[in-house]
């Protein structure tokens, strides 16, 4: 072993205690970095998934202004032919063409105003967690059936089910008025109440001649393969789309603007914490070093006589911090992935997240998993201000007055 | 009494003995207790405004239903007491404010489109303190009373209507015969709310128009009551359970509003964990001085004891010289976290990340809410702990056998 290392790892024994104490508090922080950002990341990720996958996708060719105004004439025209000429020029059948229409439903007993999308049958299930959740009746098979399905909280608000016949009443995309009958033939249920209430699903077909849609639509949605491929496809698709049409493709951060903005201001919150842990690990380690070195001062001055320079001592202190940190940073990266492991394994919940993680479509109890950039992440900032607190005490041996340093006792 | 004074002389001498050591500790302590309590005001700001954004957005603070009605809004579901019973029961009983409503599912068209929305049939005068209406932003005017013939709606609402004041629109419900119960209005003023959600999904119109239009005669949905202080509403409620009987559902909003109920109890619980996570942070750092402080002074500590000093003497002195530490770095903390805090206490602007605030249910605006409760509590919860982290250093120095203590070099 080289001798200076050989120098540092005996100095920091020297305390023991000490020495354990102040890795106590880096362990301590960095077990608390590592799972909460595991934690974070993991809801983040589950967070975009659960919302893009009910409608969104993870970007929509739209008319341009339709992504603010929603208006009716904002159309894409032939939107199954577009969908279905992106699928084979993408050679992916994760994209749907819709439609988007408000209407006044009526059953036997009552009415209510409700969001209609038009999907095309064989590919929404591609694209839209949904039809997944139909939990009575089916989902639909021809494009052209007079046919809904509607969220299970509007079912029973309308006291109607399975079979039963709905009044559809709205504004065709000319201004005019627009009615039809449909059959319910499914019900899903998504647990959202806001989504079960509001919302219902029709062939595109039977949509496009309810509304007088003349072959045309309101979005293509896209999925791409993972989130980091968004911007790829979004530009693959820019340059697919036919050069007459006056189209946009906006990808997921557009259409939900807010889900990427509570991310950040809760990764800004998250940050301050962190930020607050580290400082208090750094003060911790500064006043440990500092100890060290003033107790050291007539050694220091006694191997300075000797010979050896202040710039050499210092290395040597940050040599012994670096050791220092270095064995917080494993044991805190360990700890922290053994704690996250453990909610791997048995899922975290607390009260009241239940309601917290509705509003956010997440489930009421959260897997952490551990990744290796999230074990070390927050471990390494912690070492590298370890080190950063070590530059006083180190740089202060430079100001050591030989003589008088081994005059002191 | 005459030795505390004697004891705690000693311990704030030695204190500033080793005066950098004590410096780094107080920086820890005041960065510590000045993040505890700022960011505690910030979340607690940001709750407060949640919840009374959440109160503002209707709710008020005790509601009465029919029993079914919360499950399904709808006109069917009408308040078995009429506005006259209701008057006769709750006038003058000092509620700070309390209103009957009609809220029913409507849809709005205007020449261009259509969509649903809440109608809310409201008497202006008493909704004073219960909407979250702002009369003096408003564009045009709000409603005059109960007979007024006008119809107010949001700004947004109305871009996507493409009206405007002075316009007319259909609203279009039913009544509690299931017909189609339809009514013209002219828009008299376009509202601006801090939750877009809320400028998009209400429209206000008077009381009695409403109930003429929907032909319930005197007949209402809801009734909502406040009392002083939304984190105290069981005299409010047991006030209005009183008035009525079976026939009706009593709710507290925190029974309404799940989440916003939810979030204030795991707030709660995030104050004192976030303090006990700093703590856990500066103990380590704490207990280490200490350690040291003792361990330098062993041969003093033996001196003492060999003059006769009683071992709880030293165990009392070392306890001092900790508290000490503690009680002025969290002064410091204090000050700092009050001065941090009083200038942003009209408002910090957040709105970068609005969508994403509006998420969670917040608006772009934080309040920093300094409580004194979580003040003292972060004050509290490091003293005892603190003495709690100090009594193993000074149980160890008490403990010394002198002759050995002073033999030590």
């Amino acid at each position: 072993m080289n001798i200076v290392l050989r120098l540092a790892w005996r100095n920091l024994w020297r305390h023991s205690r000490r020495t354990w104490l102040t890795i106590g508090a880096m362990v301590f922080s960095n077990t608390l970095l590592v799972f909460m950002i595991s934690l974070q990341f993991g809801m983040y990720a589950l967070m975009v998934d659960n919302t893009l996958k009910v409608f969104t996708g993870h970007m929509q060719v739209q008319a341009p202004g339709y992504n603010d105004d929603q208006k009716m004439r904002q159309v894409v025209p032939d939107v199954a032919g577009l969908a279905a000429s992106l699928r084979e020029s993408l050679g992916s059948d994760e994209i749907a063409a819709r439609g988007w229409a408000f209407g006044l439903a009526s059953s036997a007993e009552r009415s209510y105003g409700i969001g209609i999308y038009g999907v095309e049958p064989d590919f929404e299930p591609r694209v839209s967690s949904i039809p997944g959740l139909v939990t009575e009746g089916r989902f639909f098979t021809d494009t052209n059936d007079p046919a809904i399905v509607v969220g299970a909280v509007l079912a029973r608000n309308l006291r109607a089910t399975i079979g039963d016949e709905i009044t559809l009443l709205g504004t065709g995309v000319d201004g005019s008025f627009a009615a039809a009958v449909v059959t319910i033939v499914g019900i899903f249920d998504s647990s959202v109440v806001d989504l079960d209430r509001s919302i219902a699903l029709m062939p595109l077909g039977a949509f496009q001649d309810v509304f007088f849609m003349n072959g045309a639509g309101h979005q293509v949605v896209l999925f791409a393969d993972s989130l980091s491929a968004v911007g790829t496809l979004r530009r693959e698709v820019e340059g697919l789309l036919p050069d007459g049409d006056d189209l946009v493709v906006h990808d997921w951060d557009a259409l939900q603007p807010g889900l990427k903005q509570a991310i950040q201001a809760d990764i800004s919150s998250a940050f301050f914490m962190y930020a607050i842990l580290v400082i208090l690990v750094a003060f911790s380690v500064l006043n440990t070093q500092l100890m060290s070195v003033l107790e050291r001062t007539r050694e220091f001055g006694i191997v300075m006589a000797l010979g050896l320079r202040a710039g050499r001592l210092g290395r040597l202190v940050m040599l012994e911090t670096a050791l220092m940190g270095f064995i917080g940073l494993i044991l805190g990266a360990i700890g922290g992935a053994l704690v996250t492991s453990w909610f791997t394994a048995n899922g975290l919940s607390f009260p009241g997240m239940q309601e917290m993680a509705a509003q956010f479509n997440l489930p009421a109890r959260v897997y952490p998993s551990v990744s290796f950039l999230s074990a070390l992440l927050g471990p390494l900032v912690v070492f590298l201000f370890t080190l950063l607190a070590a530059a006083y005490p180190a740089l202060r041996l430079h100001k050591v007055r030989i003589v008088d340093a081994m005059r002191t006792n | 009494m005459r030795m505390l004074s004697v004891l705690s002389r000693l311990a704030w001498r030695y204190l500033w003995r080793n005066h950098r050591r004590t410096i780094v500790m107080l920086g820890a302590i005041s960065i510590g207790a000045w993040a505890m309590i700022f960011m505690t005001a910030l979340t607690r700001g940001m709750v407060d405004q949640m919840i009374l954004d959440g109160i503002s957005a209707l709710p008020g603070h005790v509601q009465v239903h029919h029993p079914d009605y919360l499950d399904d809004p709808s006109i069917n579901n009408l308040l078995p007491l009429d506005d006259e019973e209701l008057e006769r029961r709750f006038a003058g009983a000092g509620f700070v404010a309390w209103s009957s409503r009609v809220k029913v599912p409507a849809v709005i068209t205007s020449e261009r489109e259509s969509r649903g929305v809440t109608l809310l049939g409201i008497d202006p005068a008493a909704e004073r303190g219960l909407t979250f209406i702002d009369e003096e932003n408003i564009d045009g005017r709000f409603l005059e009373g109960p007979d007024d013939k006008g119809i107010v709606i949001g700004a947004k609402l109305a871009r996507t209507l493409e009206t405007e004041v002075g316009k007319r629109v259909v609203l279009m419900s039913q009544d509690p015969d299931n017909d189609i119960a339809d009514r013209g209005f002219r828009i008299i003023g376009l509202f601006h709310a801090s939750m877009p959600d809320h400028e998009d999904g209400y429209v206000f119109v008077g009381k009695r128009v409403a109930q003429n239009m929907l032909r319930i005669g005197g007949a209402t949905t809801e009734v909502v009551f406040l009392g002083d202080d939304y984190r105290n509403v069981e005299p409010t409620y047991e006030q209005v359970l009183a008035a009525v009987d079976g026939s009706v559902s009593v709710k507290r909003w925190n029974e309404v509003a799940t989440y916003l109920g939810s979030m204030l109890e795991v707030m709660d619980g995030f104050v004192v964990i976030w303090v006990i996570v700093i703590f856990l942070a500066l103990s380590f750092g704490l207990v280490n001085t200490l350690v040291m402080a003792v361990f330098e002074r062993v041969r003093e500590i033996g001196l003492m004891m060999a003059l006769g000093m009683k071992p709880s003497a030293i165990l009392g002195q070392i306890i001092l010289e900790s508290m000490l530490l503690l009680i002025v770095g969290l002064a410091i903390g204090d000050l700092l976290a009050w001065a941090s805090i009083q200038p942003i206490k009209d408002g910090l602007d957040i709105s970068i990340v609005a969508e994403g605030m509006e998420m969670m249910g917040a608006s772009s605006i934080l309040y920093p809410k300094l409580l004194l409760q979580d003040v003292v509590l972060a004050n509290v919860v490091v003293l005892i702990l603190g003495f709690l982290a100090s009594l193993s250093p000074a149980w160890r120095a008490s403990r010394y056998e002198p002759v050995e203590a002073i033999t030590k070099v």
